[in-house]
């Protein structure tokens, strides 16, 4: 699985290559545009001390933790969700006719290694964030596990939103907003927003798993909103029931593929 | 073969249930070459797709080389060869030869295996003038010539043409098919096409299946389809008679 995807994804940079002056511009562009996240928090904080009760550096490492698995699912699986390109174009007829999962197919499908700016600059900042924090090591092998954690509920939520395009054709936007859209939210304290939406996203969607909870538990704080403290280790447990509920949807996707008239 | 029983394929179009197949019923034996041929919209494509394992068929069963398609999709798929005539499974911005070179990976073809073969492939497609183009550059007939070659490069023992000819000229249409004659002869390969052009049918199948309305309305040889009609008939007026069987006749087009 892991060399089919590298062999497409081989296959589609020299693709991309073909057009070298739109490389090189969407690299520009890509590093231009992290940087002005980063930007964000740093003009923001040159204005306060504390956001919802966490310093720069804390949410420094929220935001990296949660920007790493982000966009290592951006750049490896965020393709997923042009499912409904393909349908409409009638090229998903031929990938189903090859000997290759047509999710890794389409995962491949266009790989931008151009997106990897965004995987250094995530791990730049979580790197900083680490080694200006005076973190207590004895909770350092959560970030692992978190990492690994969000890396699944991002690749499960992309996978979910290209499994609903076999039904709803025309969903791509509202899937954008459950992953791009989770990934922003990701990006700082939880507690800056209302209860009810980080109910939604503890409870429903399981997003307060990709960083938030575990973090609380790395950084040693309490939660703002009273959730009991074992819920913090729930993340591989969220992962994995989201994961599963994505493949089942996936699967159920492809059944019931309709195909286009020729 | 190719094997279907009273599979049917029907759809949800806003609220209304459409059968674009239904009760569909026959055998292909291992060897044959057979042409599918029907008015459009009859359910040519979808019947192709359900033995491809694009679609699952909402009623009967299909089996193509011993399997299920809809459920042993990657595994069929290394059985069997696919073209479609409409849209290419070639990597568009890649030479041809490196859209070969990943169908061998895909396919886990043995390498030596797959230089003999392509070098066949080559000689008999004649595709040794352009394997180094971009596919986005080449002719519809060289591209037409890749896409083959890329499906059978696996060696596969049934080849599925959906309209492998449509808007080719004469002259490549009689390489496609002297090609497809060839490997039918030749490795026994099971051919299963789907055409509008008469010409496939009298100069490539000795069976046909005539669909029309989702439903298998022929089934014979072209001497049987022929014999539907008065003896004079040419193929195109007993194709037309059957297409237009309780229908209204096409207006007689007047001669220029």
């Amino acid at each position: 699985m892991v060399r089919t995807y590298a062999l497409l994804a081989w296959t589609w940079t020299r693709a991309a290559m073909a057009y070298r002056a739109s490389f090189a511009l969407m690299v520009v562009l890509g590093v231009f545009v992290t940087a002005t996240d980063v930007a964000v928090i740093l003009v923001l904080f040159s204005h306060t001390t504390a956001l919802a009760g966490f310093t720069r550096d804390e949410v420094l490492f929220l935001y990296g933790s949660a920007g790493l698995p982000f966009a290592l699912c951006d750049l490896l699986v965020s393709n997923v969700d042009r499912v409904s390109q393909h349908i409409r174009a009638g090229t998903l007829d031929t990938m189903l006719v090859r000997p290759v999962s047509t999710w890794i197919q389409l995962a491949a499908d266009r790989f931008a290694p151009t997106r990897a700016g965004r995987v250094l600059q995530a791990a730049a900042v979580l790197g900083y964030a680490l080694a200006v924090l005076d973190l207590d090591a004895r909770r350092l092998w959560m970030l692992p596990v978190m990492l690994a954690t969000g890396t699944v509920i991002f690749a499960a939520i992309w996978t979910l939103g290209g499994a609903a395009q076999f039904l709803l054709t025309d969903a791509p936007e509202v899937v954008n907003s459950f992953t791009y859209g989770g990934g922003q939210l990701t990006q700082y304290p939880l507690s800056v927003y209302g209860r009810d939406l980080v109910r939604g996203v503890t409870y429903v969607l399981p997003l307060a798993f990709v960083n938030w909870q575990p973090a609380l538990y790395v950084l040693d704080r309490d939660d703002p909103f009273g959730t009991p403290g074992f819920v913090r280790f729930l993340g591989p447990v969220a992962a994995g029931v989201l994961a599963l509920l994505a493949g089942l949807a996936w699967r159920q996707g492809i059944r019931h593929y309709r195909s286009t008239g020729s | 073969m190719i094997e279907t029983e009273r599979a049917g394929r029907s759809f949800k179009v806003r609220g209304a249930v459409v059968h674009a197949v239904r009760d569909l019923s026959f055998r292909i034996e291992p060897g044959e070459f057979v042409g599918c041929l029907g008015p459009n919209g009859a359910g040519k494509s979808t019947t192709i797709k359900m033995l491809c394992g694009i679609l699952t068929p909402t009623s009967g069963r299909v089996r193509v080389a011993g399997l299920d398609p809809s459920r042993a999709r990657t595994a069929l798929a290394r059985r069997i060869g696919v073209v479609f005539g409409q849209r290419t499974t070639l990597w568009w911005d890649l030479p041809l030869r490196d859209s070969f070179e990943l169908v061998r990976l895909l396919y886990k073809v043995d390498r030596k295996l797959f230089a003999a073969r392509l070098d066949e492939l080559t000689e008999a497609l004649d595709l040794g003038g352009f394997t180094r183009t971009p596919v986005r550059q080449l002719s519809l007939g060289q591209r037409m010539r890749g896409d083959l070659a890329a499906a059978l490069l696996h060696d596969p023992e049934v080849l599925v043409l959906d309209e492998p000819t449509i808007g080719l000229d004469v002259v490549s249409k009689a390489g496609i098919r002297s090609f497809l004659l060839r490997v039918n002869a030749e490795r026994g390969t099971t051919v299963l096409l789907t055409t509008h052009d008469l010409g496939d049918v009298e100069r490539l199948c000795r069976r046909v299946l005539l669909i029309d309305h989702g439903r298998l309305a022929f089934d014979g040889s072209v001497g049987d389809l022929m014999a539907t009609a008065p003896g004079t008939a040419t193929i195109e007026e007993v194709v037309t008679r059957l297409y237009t069987r309780g229908r209204a006749a096409p207006p007689p087009v007047e001669p220029v």
